[in-house]
């Protein structure tokens, strides 16, 4: 029998998949009925990739949170938040691929290897790659100590995400750069929280005294 | 006067009588449900949910069409044109410049001629295209961020226009400028670009006759959102070259600023002509996204960017003997 506090857990987990699907739901809607406007191309890749650095984001403020709110159960939720977000990740570069640049190879080729903010979108998405692969209990029991060794990589995932985002629109107009700069405060908080503050105070405490 | 030939178009891409018809009719059921569909929508600058009409607005224009200008490539819609729009002086999003146009008073108009010519000073919009016959003229329309339509204006030639004001030999180059009307405005707030919004063009280039100043689209007047009550479209360059809803015209000696330029002098150049061979520091120019509206693709399809946006024929003897990569 499970424990009340399991049972939560389930029905949490449930109502986060479900939200999680919520902006895969509003695209497919909207390509359904023409709702995209007049570049819809534009507007999918837009979204999926709005979605996918969100939800990279989301994941990355599981830990912080934890620390902050001591429920060690949130824990528990991340991996399907990471997994989204590689899923959205994995969106936004398919309608890119085939979608956009459908039949334009080579210039798939050029944009990767000539255009920095593509160069950067691609990497995070591809060392997404090992980090979703290695996501099951198996390969975290099967990798040891080694597992969160790897999966450190979504502190520069996270970096390259953004940069992506930043680079794209950047261009002396502070205006356009705004909505990328708040992702990138965000993910510069995500990480500070991640430093030993309560250490250094403690030290700096144990020096006063 | 020296004819021009457009390049020629498969009939492929065409749109038959039939799609188009339907085309119309889609976009009414469109229209009649945008309200419903508002509740679903994400980012409001892309989502096209603000109620509007759904078919040509403003008053009709009488003018020719004399059919040596005319791309034969299907037709954007009306509504696509006239709702997914670059006009930063009303916002920054594609969607903004529909919604934020409604307060723009594009009458009374008056245009300021100035600098090196014979003829100078203020005058009515009116006075200003009275002496020219409109015309209709169905252009390419190439915008530098690789998206493309293709729109019937209908205008005057440029360069005729230029003419009755006898510039004199000192002047080399064309200016024009946007108004500046924060108040009706609402971008202006913002310091994207050094307002007003300001472009030029070589004084030969100005007077090209595939040139025009654009008062009209799809038979009506301009909406304001597309840059009412006048207009600058060069077809063969990148579509930020097109000066909107232009107060006045200034012949210089040398060349002048321009904003975009000004902005980001790699990635904009002065002549800016469209070049799938030259690439924006941050993307290809190689191809476009053609939003040609059928209502028959889901998707605005990709194709290849022509040189001089398939005006070669007719322009490159401008730049002949230049260096078009030093000359973005």
């Amino acid at each position: 029998m499970s424990r009340p506090a399991d049972i939560r857990l389930v029905i949490v987990k449930i109502v986060l998949f479900a939200a999680c699907l919520l902006p895969l739901a509003g695209m497919l809607w909207d390509l359904q009925q023409q709702n995209l406007g007049p570049d819809p191309v534009a507007a999918l890749e837009h979204r999926s990739g709005d979605w996918a650095l969100r939800l990279l984001l989301i994941t990355l403020a599981v830990t912080p949170l934890r620390q902050l709110s001591g429920v060690a159960e949130v824990l528990r939720l991340r991996r399907m938040l990471g997994l989204f977000a590689f899923f959205y990740a994995s969106l936004h570069f398919a309608v890119y691929l085939f979608i956009d640049l459908g039949g334009f190879w080579r210039q798939i080729f050029s944009d990767i290897f000539k255009r920095p903010f593509i160069t950067v979108g691609f990497l995070a998405w591809l060392l997404l790659v090992p980090l979703a692969v290695t996501s099951t209990r198996g390969m975290m029991r099967r990798l040891g100590r080694n597992w969160s060794r790897l999966h450190r990589l979504v502190y520069p995932i996270g970096l390259f995400a953004v940069l992506h985002y930043v680079w794209l629109v950047k261009s002396g107009q502070k205006i356009a750069v705004r909505e990328p700069l708040v992702y990138l405060a965000i993910y510069l908080l995500l990480m500070a929280l991640r430093l030993p503050w309560r250490r250094w105070l403690a030290a700096l405490r144990g020096k006063a005294a | 006067m020296k004819r021009f030939r457009i390049p020629p178009i498969p009939s492929s891409e065409l749109t038959p009588e039939p799609v188009y018809l339907q085309r119309r009719r889609f976009l009414r059921e469109l229209g009649l449900s945008a309200p419903l569909l508002l509740a679903g929508c994400g980012r409001s600058d892309e989502a096209a949910a603000v109620p509007e009409p759904t078919g040509p607005t403003g008053a009709e224009l009488q003018a020719s069409r004399p059919s040596r200008w005319d791309a034969k490539d299907a037709l954007t819609s009306w509504r696509d044109a006239t709702q997914y729009n670059n006009y930063y002086e009303f916002g920054t999003g594609k969607g903004d410049p529909a919604r934020n146009a409604g307060r723009f008073k594009p009458r009374p108009w008056t245009v300021e001629i100035a600098g090196h010519a014979e003829v100078i000073g203020r005058f009515d919009l009116q006075d200003l295209l009275k002496p020219h016959a409109l015309e209709e003229r169905i252009y390419r329309h190439r915008c530098v961020e690789a998206w493309s339509m293709v729109i019937p204006w209908v205008g005057i030639p440029l360069g005729e226009c230029l003419k009755r004001f006898k510039p004199t030999s000192r002047a080399k180059y064309v200016a024009f400028t946007t108004v500046n009307r924060p108040e009706e405005m609402p971008g202006l707030a913002y310091d994207v670009l050094a307002w007003p919004y300001r472009e030029a063009l070589r004084i030969d280039e100005a007077m090209h006759p595939l040139a025009i100043l654009a008062v009209g689209l799809y038979g009506r007047e301009l909406p304001n959102q597309n840059g009412a009550p006048l207009r600058l479209i060069v077809p063969w360059k990148y579509g930020f070259k097109g000066a909107k809803s232009i107060v006045r015209i200034e012949f210089w000696e040398r060349q002048p600023a321009t904003s975009w330029n000004l902005a980001g002098p790699s990635e904009y150049g002065f002549y800016s002509n469209v070049n799938p061979a030259v690439d924006h520091p941050r993307w290809s120019q190689a191809s476009e996204r053609r939003i040609a509206g059928s209502g028959t693709s889901l998707f605005a399809n990709r194709v290849p960017t022509l040189p001089f946006n398939g005006y070669a024929e007719e322009v490159a003897g401008l730049y002949a003997g230049m260096d078009l990569r030093a000359n973005y």
